[in-house]
């Protein structure tokens, strides 16, 4: 039951991407054009809102549900593979027009090839893994 | 109300809710970041012999609910909300496309790339396996995706975020402005 929450939480999540359409191929392509505000809006929304959210978190220095102090990892600084990656990633982004979460939210979905683009992702994931060390960072 | 909450959500509305979810996580003591699943999916199954994969991933059982969740709302979506209403695009995006060799939206996805029968030929298989792959491999090279970097990092003013998102947008525009003209029409 302690799980419970977060399976409500991400029922959230996959309800908002397909709501706000963000997990259609065609709204991926509009971004990628400049052809609409939508998915600009939307991550500029979250990331408005996230950026005054996160520092009145640090600023009072709020807890977290079991009285622990909040802490904001900070992402590794390694710009080459940051960017590297993000350019993989963006590649892959535009060509199956889904990333991760919307991937899984297309298969509730009901758009069952989808299931193909996990499975890759996965393989990929796998990939990575396997030639981290040799890869750039 | 009902006819706003079944309807397509507003950029506004989608906006502040995915922020909700942000600090819903954090609050309970966890981070929003959707793309970790992946590695824990492989530290369950064929991964353990990688050092990259050798960590216990009960740890991250949580978020794994997360993402059965984020089926859910999906399914849930499909069959008592949206309902697979054509996407209304923009008429420039529909232009574009149509130049590619698509038709008008007639559901969420276009059946051009997401139709069994367009997922069984060849080009269309590898659109999606390619996709899938450059997905899962840059994700982690980056060190996250859309939630990790655009949302959760970009929220935390992180530098490294800011030069994934640039990535990804890089990627984006190289795939759909010089590649797709390669790549469709499919047939």
């Amino acid at each position: 039951m302690k799980f419970f929450k977060y399976l409500l939480a991400g029922t959230l999540f996959g309800i908002i991407m397909a709501q706000s359409e963000a997990m259609s191929w065609y709204r991926i392509q509009e971004m990628f054009r400049f052809q609409s505000f939508h998915m600009y809006g939307i991550i500029g929304t979250a990331v408005v809102l996230g950026v005054v959210g996160v520092f009145l978190i640090k600023k009072f220095n709020l807890n977290d549900i079991q009285g622990n102090p909040i802490k904001f990892s900070s992402k590794e600084p390694q710009m080459v593979k940051s960017l590297l990656g993000g350019t993989l990633f963006g590649l892959g982004w535009a060509l199956s027009g889904a990333c991760p979460g919307p991937i899984v939210v297309n298969v509730g979905y009901g758009i069952t090839s989808m299931f193909v683009v996990l499975f890759f992702a996965v393989l990929g994931t796998y990939t990575y893994g396997l030639l981290r060390d040799k890869l750039p960072h | 109300m009902i006819d706003f909450l079944i309807s397509p959500w507003p950029w506004w509305f989608s906006g502040m809710l995915i922020s909700a979810v942000m600090f819903t996580l954090i609050f309970f003591g966890k981070s929003f970041g959707f793309s970790s699943n992946l590695r824990t999916i492989c530290a369950m199954t064929f991964g353990r012999k990688i050092k990259f994969f050798d960590f216990d991933w009960r740890e991250n059982t949580w978020n794994l609910t997360f993402l059965v969740g984020a089926a859910l709302g999906g399914f849930i979506s499909y069959h008592f909300m949206h309902g697979g209403t054509a996407v209304i695009i923009s008429p420039e995006t529909l232009a574009d496309l149509s130049t590619l060799g698509f038709a008008a939206p007639e559901g969420m996805q276009p059946s051009e790339v997401f139709s069994w029968e367009s997922v069984l030929t060849l080009k269309g298989f590898l659109v999606l396996a390619i996709g899938g792959f450059l997905v899962g491999f840059g994700t982690r090279y980056a060190g996250g995706c859309t939630s990790g970097h655009a949302i959760s990092g970009l929220s935390n003013l992180q530098l490294p975020s800011l030069v994934a998102v640039v990535g990804f947008f890089l990627g984006g525009l190289v795939m759909t402005h010089l590649l797709f003209p390669f790549i469709y029409p499919l047939a």
